[in-house]
C-alpha cells in the first residue's frame, strides 16, 4: 500500500505523518509537494497539520486553490482513502470535501494537550480497528478547531452516521455537538482536529492513534482482496 | 563622498556641531574615536551604522571583559561563542547547536510582536548554522500577577511565543515563568532554540572569496525596527512607548519558508557563508561576515527589495525587518540557489560582492554613501571597564536573621500558599498554548524538571532546561550565579542526562551604575566557577543590560539554558512518583536556609538576608551519583529540590499520577525551616522496594548524604517531622491551589 503525505509550504506535521505510517504499518510513504498534478499512484492521501499558507486568512482558505487539490477531489470521488488532520481537516472543509467549517476556539487560545475521544463511527476506512463507543486518548494542538455546522447539516451528519469522533469530557474548543472528526457520506474521506499521528507510541504518551493507520491498511486489503495477505 | 539626498538628513558637519550622534547613544569620546578611525567626520549613514554596531547589544562593550572569564572550551565543543550559536558534539557524527537570546525591550512595549520576533530571531541563529531547529524554550519574568498591565504583558507574550513557534512547527518544550515586583516595568523575554546538525554541515557567517556575490533572501525591507539595537541598549522610560516603531513585526510563515529553503541550500553544499539579519539588520550581518573572513563587502542598496517607497540608505542599513538572511555563494552556484528559493516561493537578490579591501562600502542611487573599515565596526569599539561597588542593600542584608521570624504553625496552609504562588504554581495555562509535540519527538513534556526530545534513528535524546532564581542572584550575585548553573545541571541529571554545556542570557540593569555592574561582575564570576567545576562550558549567549524602568532595576537575572545528553532512552526519568510502595529518598544536606526562598516571599512577603549557600564539589558528587544510579536502572523518579524546598518537591512528585506519600524525618531543625528551606544540592529520588537498598548503598558509596524518607502510597501527602505530623492533606487538596493559581488570576 502506498501513501502520499501532501506538503504545503507551511505544513509542519508532514514529518510526523510520514513517520507514523512507517512506524505503525511499515508501508510505503512519500512526501508530495502541493504542486503535484498526479496522485494516481497512491492508495491513500494524508493531509497533515500545520499552517498551509500561514493561515493569516481563514485556515486552509488558500490551500484549497493549490494544484494538488483537484487531484485530491478526484481521488475522493474514486473512493481512495483520504485523511485530513488539523489543518488538513480545515483544508478538506474549505474544499467542500467535508461538511462544516472550523472557527476559532471559544477560549480564543491555542490549545495543546491530550484529549479523550469517543469513537462514534467505526465503519470508516480509518476507524475499523476501533470498537464503537471506545474511548481513546489523542492530543489536540490547534487555535481554530471549533467545528461548526448548521442544525440542518448536523441532522444530516447524524442521519448518515458521519460523526466519527466526539470529545469525551470537556469540549476543548466549542465544537458543535462535541464533534472532533467527521467523514463524507461514503466514509472514505475523514477529517479530524486531534492528531492520531502524535499518538503512535507509548514513548509519546499514547499509542491509541496507531489503529487509525492499521484501519486504513485493513480497508485497503479488504478492497483489494485477500490475495495481498498480511 | 556623496551628500545624502534626503533633505531631512543632517550633514556630517551638522552631526558634529549639534552633537546629533548623542541621540543614537554615541558618546562624545566615541564620536571622536569614530572620526579618527574614518579620518574624517561620519555622514548620517555612517554614524547610524556605527551607533548600532557600537551599541551594547552588538558590541558587548560593557560586558566583554567579564564574558572573557567564562570557560568556553571543552572536549565536546565544536563551535564556541562568536557565531550564531555554539555547537557541541554528541557522537555519531551528530551535534547539537543552541543559543538563548533576549527580546526584553520590544516585549515591554509591544508584547505579542516583541515575543514573537524574539522566537523568530533565535530560530534563525540556529538554522543559519545549518542546524535543524528541534525545540524552543523560554525564560520569562513579569511583575506581580495582579495588575491589568502585568496580565496584559504576560498573556500577550505567551500568545506571541505560541503564535510564532506553533506556526513554524518547532515545539516549545520547556521554560520558566516567574513573577515578582522587580519586573513590574521591565518584563524579561528570553527565547532559546536547540538544533540538530551533522558535523560536516556546520556553517559559519563568513563572507569569503573575493568577487563572490552576496545575496539577500526574505521579505522586503521596511522601516520597522530601525535602531532596535540602540533601543535595547537604554533604559525603558515613558518615551519608550513613542519608540514603538523600533519593534518589528513577525511573519512565522515567511520564517518557515526561509528556514526550509536555507536548510536545503546548505544541504546542497553551495553556501560559502550565511548569517541572519538580526539586530542591526543588514549592517551587522554584512560587517560581521566580512570581518570574520578578513575581507570587505560592497552593498548595492538599490538592489535591496523595499517594502516602502523612498527609503533612504540610512533606513535600509538600520532596518530590523524580520525573517531576512544574508548569504554568500560562488558565482557558478547562483542559479541553483535561485531555483531552491523559488521552489519555496522566495526570491533572492544579489545585493553585494565580497572585496579584498577590508571596507564596508555602501552604494545607493549610483553614489557611494558610506565607506567604513569593517574592523572599525566589529573590533574597534571601545571596551569599558565600569566601576563596581558593593550595594547598600547587600551590606544591610548581612544582619537580617531569618531564623528570628515567627515560626509558622499551620504548615499545610503554608504549603498551599507556596504551591499557589504563581511563580511556583502549575504553568499549564502557559504551555498548553504552545505546540510542544509537533515533530513527535518530545518524550518528556513541559512541567518537568527538564524536557526530553528524542533523536530519531538513535537511542539518544536531548534534555534541556532554562533556569535562574533571580532572588538568590539579587541577594548574593556570586552565589546566585553558581546556583543558576548548578540548578540547571540538577534538572538535566534528574531527567537522566549528562550535562553538556550552557548558553547564558545576562539580564541586568544599567552597567553605568556601579552597584549594578558589581552584580554583573559577581554573577559572572559565580557562573564561570560553576561551569568550570561542573564541566559545562559556555558556548554562546546574550547580554541584555539597561533593564530598568522608572521603578528601578530588575533583579539581576542571568538565565542559564542547558542541554544534556541522554545516552539511552531507557535512562529517561521523570519527577512523578510511579507506584504504591516505592521508597522515597532525600539526597543532600538540609540547613535552615530560607533567604530568597519562595516560602519567605509567599509567607513573610519579603526577599532578604542571604540566599542558600552552595558547595560546588558537593554538587558535582550529587550529580555524578544520581546520574550513575539512573543509568544503573535504580531510580523510579527523580526531582530537584528548588523553590518551595522539600515540601513542594514532595507535593509535585505526588501530582503527576495522583499518588500520595508518607515522609517521616528528623532533620534536627525547626519543622517549617526543614520543609521549606531551599538548601542546594538536594534531590528527591524514589525506587522500587526491591531496588531501594541497592540505591541507598550506591548513593552512600558516592559520598552523598542520603536519608530514607518514606514511601509512596495512599491518597494523602503526610509529613512527620521528629515524630510529629506537620502536614497531612489529600493530594487533590494540595493540587487545587497549585493548578488554579494562574488560571484564576487570568480569568
Amino acid at each position: 500500500m502506498k501513501f502520499a503525505v501532501i506538503v504545503f509550504p507551511g505544513s509542519n506535521c508532514d514529518l510526523d505523518m510520514y513517520h507514523a505510517v512507517q512506524d505503525t504499518i511499515r508501508q510505503e510513504v512519500e512526501y508530495v509537494w502541493h504542486t503535484a498534478d498526479d496522485l494516481s499512484s497512491y492508495d491513500a492521501i494524508l493531509i497533515p497539520g500545520g499552517f498551509s499558507y500561514g493561515d493569516y486568512l481563514r485556515c486552509g482558505a488558500i490551500a484549497q486553490f493549490s494544484p494538488v487539490m483537484a487531484e485530491i477531489k478526484k481521488a475522493a470521488e474514486q473512493g481512495k482513502f483520504i485523511l485530513g488532520v488539523c489543518n488538513g481537516f480545515q483544508i478538506l472543509t474549505e474544499a467542500r470535501l467535508l461538511p462544516g467549517a472550523l472557527i476559532r476556539n471559544t477560549s480564543l487560545k491555542f490549545r495543546c494537550h491530550p484529549v479523550d475521544l469517543v469513537v462514534e463511527n467505526n465503519a470508516t476506512a480509518f476507524t475499523n480497528a476501533y470498537q464503537k463507543g471506545e474511548v481513546i486518548r489523542i492530543p489536540i494542538a490547534h487555535g481554530e478547531g471549533n467545528y461548526y455546522v448548521d442544525e440542518k447539516t448536523l441532522a444530516e451528519l447524524k442521519a448518515n452516521n458521519q460523526i466519527v469522533f466526539r470529545y469525551a469530557g470537556e469540549n476543548p474548543n466549542g465544537s458543535v455537538d462535541n464533534i472532533a472528526g467527521v467523514c463524507n457520506k461514503a466514509g472514505n474521506v475523514v477529517g479530524m482536529m486531534p492528531h492520531p499521528e502524535r499518538a503512535v507510541s507509548e514513548l509519546l504518551g499514547s499509542s491509541d492513534g496507531a489503529r487509525m493507520f492499521e484501519s486504513v491498511l485493513n480497508a485497503w486489503r479488504e478492497r483489494n482482496g485477500a490475495a495481498i495477505g498480511r | 563622498m556623496a551628500q545624502q539626498l534626503a533633505a531631512k538628513e543632517p550633514t556630517a558637519e551638522q552631526i558634529a556641531e549639534q552633537k546629533i550622534y548623542r541621540q543614537f547613544g554615541v558618546t562624545d569620546s566615541e564620536y571622536e574615536r569614530i572620526c579618527e578611525l574614518l579620518g574624517r567626520k561620519p555622514n548620517y549613514v555612517e554614524i547610524g551604522v556605527f551607533s548600532v554596531m557600537w551599541s551594547e547589544h552588538c558590541s558587548y562593550k560593557n560586558s566583554k571583559p567579564l564574558l572573557r572569564r567564562f570557560p568556553t572550551t571543552g572536549p565536546r565543543v565544536l563551535v564556541g561563542p562568536g557565531e550564531g550559536a555554539g555547537i557541541v558534539d554528541i557522537g555519531d557524527n551528530l551535534a547539537v547547536a543552541f543559543k538563548i537570546e533576549s527580546h526584553n525591550h520590544p516585549s515591554a512595549v509591544e508584547p505579542y510582536q516583541g515575543a514573537a520576533t524574539g522566537v523568530g530571531g533565535i530560530l534563525r541563529d540556529i538554522f543559519s548554522m545549518g542546524a535543524r531547529p528541534i525545540a524552543l524554550l523560554n525564560s520569562l519574568r513579569f511583575g506581580k500577577l495582579e495588575s491589568d498591565r502585568v496580565k496584559y504583558l504576560f498573556s500577550n507574550v505567551v500568545a506571541g511565543i505560541a503564535g510564532y513557534g506553533n506556526c513554524v512547527g518547532v515545539p516549545t518544550v520547556a521554560g520558566e515563568v516567574m513573577f515578582d515586583e522587580a519586573y513590574e516595568g521591565n518584563p524579561l523575554v528570553n527565547a532559546m532554540c536547540v538544533g540538530l546538525i551533522e558535523h560536516d554541515k556546520i556553517q559559519r557567517g563568513v563572507a569569503k572569496g573575493v568577487g563572490n556575490p552576496v545575496f539577500y533572501v526574505g521579505p522586503a525591507t521596511g522601516r520597522d525596527g530601525i535602531h532596535g539595537a540602540t533601543f535595547a541598549s537604554e533604559d525603558l522610560t515613558a518615551e519608550s512607548e513613542a519608540k514603538r516603531s523600533a519593534v518589528q513585526v513577525g511573519d512565522p510563515f515567511m520564517e518557515k519558508l526561509v528556514m526550509e529553503a536555507t536548510l536545503e541550500l546548505i544541504n546542497e553544499g553551495i553556501v560559502v557563508g550565511i548569517q541572519d539579519m538580526g539586530a542591526a539588520g543588514l549592517t551587522c550581518s554584512s560587517s560581521e561576515m566580512a570581518s570574520k573572513a578578513g575581507t570587505g563587502i560592497e552593498l548595492y542598496l538599490d538592489e535591496v527589495p523595499q517594502r516602502e517607497e523612498g527609503m533612504t540608505a540610512y533606513e535600509m542599513m538600520l532596518s530590523e525587518s524580520q525573517e531576512r538572511m544574508l548569504f554568500v555563494t560562488k558565482p557558478e552556484h547562483e542559479e541553483k540557489a535561485r531555483e531552491i528559493f523559488r521552489r519555496w516561493g522566495l526570491e533572492c537578490y544579489k545585493v553585494g560582492k565580497v572585496t579584498d579591501d577590508g571596507r564596508l562600502r555602501i552604494f545607493h542611487k549610483g553614489q557611494l554613501v558610506g565607506d567604513i573599515p569593517v574592523k572599525a565596526l566589529t573590533d574597534d569599539c571601545p571596551v569599558y571597564h565600569k566601576p563596581s561597588q558593593v550595594p547598600e542593600y547587600y551590606i544591610r542584608n548581612a544582619s537580617v536573621d531569618t531564623m528570628a521570624y515567627e515560626p509558622v504553625q499551620d504548615l499545610t496552609e503554608a504549603l498551599k500558599k507556596v504551591l499557589g504562588s504563581p511563580s511556583l504554581a502549575s504553568k499549564e495555562w502557559v504551555y498548553s498554548q504552545y505546540d510542544y509535540q509537533v515533530r513527535t519527538s518530545t518524550i518528556v513534556t513541559p512541567g518537568s524538571d527538564a524536557a526530553v526530545v528524542r533523536i530519531r534513528g538513535t537511542r539518544k535524546a536531548l534534555a534541556m532546561t532554562t533556569d535562574c532564581n533571580a532572588r538568590y542572584v539579587y541577594l548574593d550575585p556570586e552565589v546566585g550565579g553558581k546556583i543558576a548553573v548548578a540548578e540547571a545541571a540538577r534538572n538535566i541529571v534528574c531527567s537522566g542526562a549528562e550535562p553538556l554545556a550552557i548558553t547564558d542570557n545576562l539580564n541586568f540593569g544599567s552597567p553605568e551604575r556601579p552597584e549594578i555592574f558589581w552584580q554583573l561582575e559577581k554573577a559572572v564570576d559565580g557562573m564561570a566557577e560553576a561551569c568550570r567545576v561542573l564541566e559545562t562550558p559556555v558556548i554562546g549567549g546574550n547580554v541584555s543590560l539597561y533593564n530598568e524602568s522608572e521603578k528601578g532595576a530588575i533583579y539581576p537575572t542571568p538565565v542559564v539554558g542547558m542541554v544534556g545528553l541522554v545516552h539511552d532512552l531507557d535512562h529517561v526519568t521523570t519527577q512523578d512518583f510511579k507506584a504504591e510502595g516505592d521508597v522515597i529518598f532525600l539526597l543532600g544536606e538540609t540547613k535552615p536556609e530560607i533567604g530568597g526562598s519562595e516560602f519567605q516571599y509567599a509567607v513573610y512577603g519579603v526577599t532578604e538576608g542571604r540566599p542558600p549557600q552552595i558547595d560546588l564539589a558537593a554538587e558535582k558528587k550529587l550529580l555524578k551519583a544520581v546520574l550513575g544510579a539512573i543509568q544503573k536502572g535504580l531510580v523510579a523518579s527523580a526531582h530537584d529540590l528548588s523553590e518551595g524546598g522539600l515540601a513542594a518537591a514532595l507535593a509535585e512528585s505526588c501530582f503527576g499520577r495522583g499518588l500520595g506519600a508518607t515522609a517521616d524525618w528528623s532533620p534536627g531543625i525547626r519543622a517549617d525551616l526543614a520543609l521549606f528551606s531551599e538548601s542546594q544540592s538536594r534531590m528527591l529520588l524514589s525506587a522500587r522496594p526491591e531496588k531501594a537498598d541497592e540505591l541507598e548503598a550506591w548513593i552512600r558509596s558516592q559520598g552523598v548524604p542520603v536519608v530514607r524518607l518514606g514511601q509512596v502510597g495512599g491518597e494523602n501527602l503526610t509529613i512527620r517531622i521528629a515524630g510529629e505530623t506537620v502536614i497531612d492533606a489529600h493530594v487533590e487538596e494540595l493540587r487545587r491551589p497549585w493548578k488554579e493559581a494562574i488560571p484564576n488570576r487570568m480569568k
